[in-house]
């Protein structure tokens, strides 16, 4: 099928359509009981939208044999559309070539098993489905065995399933799946559901080919930008340039003269722009004349906060983390360091900008987008429509990219895409242009950090003070009630409370400045900043202890950590102590803990002309045990581009309230020229699994910037490197 | 009217002759495989070939189309390289988001239409301006080099 009509033709339409074709072909799915479901699930039931939903499925499998298994995480370039259908296909062991894969729509059965919406964040696609998606499969495998063995008139349990087939007990005779799916469609799902002893994955483990890659090599894949409707218009507009701003007045008279433009909107955003096709639309757009109510926004600039920032880190904050008495710690240490951190507003940058589609009726919705937070986009969508949710629609495309972005707790994006629609009374594509989406806000915060260290006479840490300054996430958003406590937001202090060397006194404390700069959980959240700091500083310390910061740092690990495992893994297949660096080359190391998995990195590092070259960079992940091991090798080297990309470049700043950077011109990610051979070995594990989209972007700063060291003798405390006089 | 060959057929439009290539071809004639991703010629997801050799369509005025070849990730397949490119890029797994890797593919394709055995240097300059914000950099060196191996 056309991959374009597959996404367009309405989800709820399909299955019904689907079903009555199939003759009632097996579909199977069923609701887990909901561990931690929160607030907001609580809310969307309460607005009457649990009562209907689609037919709870994972699973189709057809009478032609042909497997559909319905992915409720979205497929962001982090491989969910190959590790999940895995992990049913464990259990239910069709033939691989013969599986399809389909965007869920958005239903209640779809939701996250531990935060009870449907979202697609914290590095936990795998993770939260390890159990409930391998039960999909396995009941599904039952019911077809049982279907197969009631036709025979033989015992169930003397049957066996593989590869699409279920074999009678005589040995020879046999049936595919897809020519009893009619029959296991009408049983009841059984109750107790065994899972395979892992000695005995066949798929677990092994490296299986993305599914997704032929059509992303085609250009067939439809993301939102490609998602086309009929009578469908494209919007740009034009929002105010300083945050929290509000229009004031608009003329449109020249925009208006466009060939191509339908119509300009007053939207709460500011002013919509709508035209057959993203050029008129465009054109049209900086004609505009606009004057905004700029609002106290306009005061902001990054100087500013600079200075704010500091002095609020002199002052006491809200404790965060406290082991003994780290004033007297301090004052017993035989050396002491006091270092000052900056790391910069960075934006997300997919290489997809924002888009949504809308087709808005009077009775219902239809959203296309490339969204990470189905629930909380149609609660809003909903909202604005004036309609029920579940008279809200999403379909979710492949996504050009997330990084957090696209999982907005407000719903920014759709919110105003639907508010268009509203204004414009046709089926509309709003596009935001690369100079919107880098300045549209929503950002990885700016951070101030301090740390007060000091070591004993054995060389040893006795006392470490991190105080930390930055805005919170979670405020105001429907996660805040559980994520802050006593004035912490557990995102703001995540990796740097969990400091995970054996030091007697340690405090952590916090200030969370309120300001309008909207920002947002960007690839390892506040890990994003607290990794650099915790381990340059750790680094410092093993210097001023004269030691090897790799033997520091295993003295202060409790032996058999994961941490000491991993980074003695990093260390020793980057060579480090064994192999010197070229001349002119250092290595540096790091290791941090982010989403239940950890990472270690050893980074080799020259200077050029001033300016820092990563040559090459050695990790060792464990995260538990491995579904996909190319996957995770994809992830972890994504992981150090994209911390890379920010450590030696990426910085958002503010002068009178505006954001200066616009495209990649002044927002540079890494390119092809700068990019390190990356080497991913893992810890072997039969631990659940653990994150992996995430936990390889936390150590790449922190390990450049030691081997910067190693190579200059110069402590980097700020970010982006390209910010520092190296030469 | 607009008048050129793309993908090997010809086409015409009626558009604007200031209109990037991009947009006729993502608005007007719905192939949707070729990427905008910065609008400035930054990126390189836009990236087709005109006459052959690798271009950025949304700087590339439609006018300048006029009576030449224009072929986008949705023919690339119809050529020798194209395919041996998609064969190495599906051995090695490239993608993973997918946004820019028409134009990864489109600027490989130029590359080796022209240089069949490119140097490390070669691959280099001209992949260089083709950006990936996940990370594939080094999967697309050796799905060249594959290429180059099996044979273009």
């Amino acid at each position: 099928m056309n991959p374009r009509e597959e996404v367009l033709r309405p989800a709820r339409r399909r299955f019904l359509r689907d079903a009555a074709l199939l003759a009632g072909g097996l579909v199977i799915g069923f609701r887990l009981p909901e561990k931690g479901g929160r607030a907001w699930a609580a809310e969307e039931a309460a607005a009457g939208a649990a009562k209907v939903y689609p037919p709870n499925a994972f699973i189709r499998i057809a009478a032609d044999d042909s497997v559909t298994l319905i992915v409720n995480k979205s497929e962001m370039g982090q491989g969910v559309y190959t590790s999940l259908p895995m992990l049913i296909n464990e259990e239910l062991d069709a033939p691989w070539e013969r599986i399809r894969v389909e965007a869920a729509p958005v239903a209640a059965v779809y939701n996250h098993t531990q935060f009870g919406i449907q979202l697609t964040g914290g590095s936990t696609s795998v993770a939260s489905s390890w159990e409930q998606l391998r039960r999909v499969g396995a009941s599904a495998r039952m019911l077809l065995v049982q279907a197969a063995a009631q036709r025979w008139g033989v015992p169930a349990s003397a049957c066996k399933a593989e590869n699409g087939r279920i074999f009678h007990p005589d040995g020879h005779t046999s049936l595919s799946y897809g020519e009893v799916a009619e029959e296991a469609g009408k049983l009841p799902l059984p109750a107790e559901v065994p899972l395979k002893d892992p000695k005995h994955f066949k798929w677990i483990g092994k490296s299986l080919k993305r599914l997704d890659t032929p059509e992303k090599i085609t250009g067939k894949a439809v993301f939102g930008i490609d998602v086309r409707l009929p009578n469908m218009l494209t919007v740009l507009v034009a929002r105010s340039p300083v945050f929290g701003g509000k229009l004031k007045r608009f003329d449109a008279t020249e925009a208006l003269k466009v060939p191509g433009v339908v119509g300009v909107y007053e939207v709460p955003t500011g002013v919509a722009v709508a035209a057959n096709g993203f050029w008129p639309a465009k054109t049209a757009r900086d004609l505009l004349q606009i004057e905004w109510d700029e609002g106290e926004g306009a005061a902001l600039s990054t100087a500013k906060l600079r200075e704010d920032y500091f002095a609020l880190a002199r002052t006491p904050g809200a404790v965060a983390r406290r082991d003994g008495d780290v004033a007297s710690g301090l004052k017993a240490a035989v050396k002491a360091v006091r270092a000052e951190y900056e790391v910069p507003y960075l934006a997300h940058a997919p290489m997809e900008p924002l888009n949504v589609t809308v087709d808005l009726r009077p009775d219902h919705c239809t959203i296309w987008t490339g969204t990470q937070s189905q629930t909380l986009d149609r609660m809003a969508a909903a909202a604005v429509a004036g309609l029920q949710p579940e008279e809200v629609e999403i379909h979710t495309t492949y996504l050009g990219g997330g990084f957090g972005r696209r999982a907005n707790p407000h719903a920014d994006f759709v919110t105003e895409a639907v508010q268009v629609a509203k204004a414009v009374g046709r089926p509309v594509q709003v596009i935001w242009t690369r100079e919107d989406d880098l300045r549209g806000g929503y950002y990885r915060p700016m951070w101030v950090d301090v740390i007060e260290a000091g070591i004993g006479k054995g060389g040893k840490p006795v006392a470490w003070k991190h105080t930390l300054v930055g805005q919170s996430i979670m405020e105001g958003t429907p996660m805040a009630a559980a994520m802050i406590k006593d004035g912490v937001d557990a995102a703001s202090v995540e990796g740097a409370v969990t400091l995970p060397y054996l030091i007697p006194n340690v405090q952590v404390e916090l200030h969370s400045p309120k300001h309008p700069v909207p920002v947002q959980w960007w690839r390892s959240v506040g890990h994003s900043h607290t990794a650099f700091v915790v381990e340059t500083m750790i680094d410092e310390l093993a210097h001023l202890a004269r030691q090897d910061p790799v033997k520091f740092r295993l003295s202060l690990l409790p032996h058999g950590s994961r941490h000491h495992a991993a980074l003695q893994l990093a260390a020793q297949k980057a060579g480090w102590g064994k192999v010197k660096p070229a001349p002119g080359h250092a290595f540096g190391v790091a290791v941090h803990e982010s989403f239940g998995s950890v990472v270690a990195e050893v980074a080799e590092v020259s200077l050029e002309n001033g300016q820092v070259r990563v040559h090459r960079v050695v990790a060792a992940v464990d995260c538990g045990r491995v579904i996909n091991p190319d996957g995770v090798v994809q992830q972890i080297e994504g992981g150090i581009v994209y911390g890379l990309a920010a450590a030696l470049h990426g910085e958002i700043t503010l002068e009178g309230g505006r954001p200066v950077q616009s495209n990649f011109h002044d927002y540079p990610i890494l390119r092809h020229s700068e990019m390190p051979r990356v080497e991913v070995y893992l810890v072997p594990s039969e631990a659940p699994p653990s994150g992996v989209g995430e936990p390889g972007t936390p150590p790449i700063a922190p390990a450049v910037a030691n081997a910067l060291f190693a190579l200059t003798g110069k402590r980097v405390r700020r970010l982006p490197f390209a910010r520092e006089n190296l030469a | 009217m607009i008048a050129f060959t793309l993908n090997g057929r010809p086409t015409t439009v009626e558009a604007d002759p200031g209109t990037p290539l991009l947009w006729v071809l993502r608005d007007q004639l719905q192939l949707t495989g070729t990427k905008y991703g910065c609008g400035i010629a930054q990126c390189g997801a836009c990236t087709v070939h005109l006459d052959g050799r690798a271009v950025r369509s949304c700087v590339t005025p439609v006018s300048m189309v006029s009576d030449k070849r224009v072929t986008t990730i949705e023919g690339i397949g119809e050529t020798p390289v194209g395919r041996a490119i998609q064969r190495a890029w599906q051995e090695v797994d490239v993608p993973q988001c997918g946004y820019c890797q028409s134009g990864q593919i489109m600027a490989a394709a130029a590359l080796l239409a022209e240089h069949p055995h490119p140097s490390e240097a070669q691959i280099v300059a001209a992949m260089d301006g083709i950006l990936c914000r996940c990370g594939t950099y080094n999967r697309i060196r050796t799905a060249i080099l594959e290429a180059v191996k099996g044979g273009v």
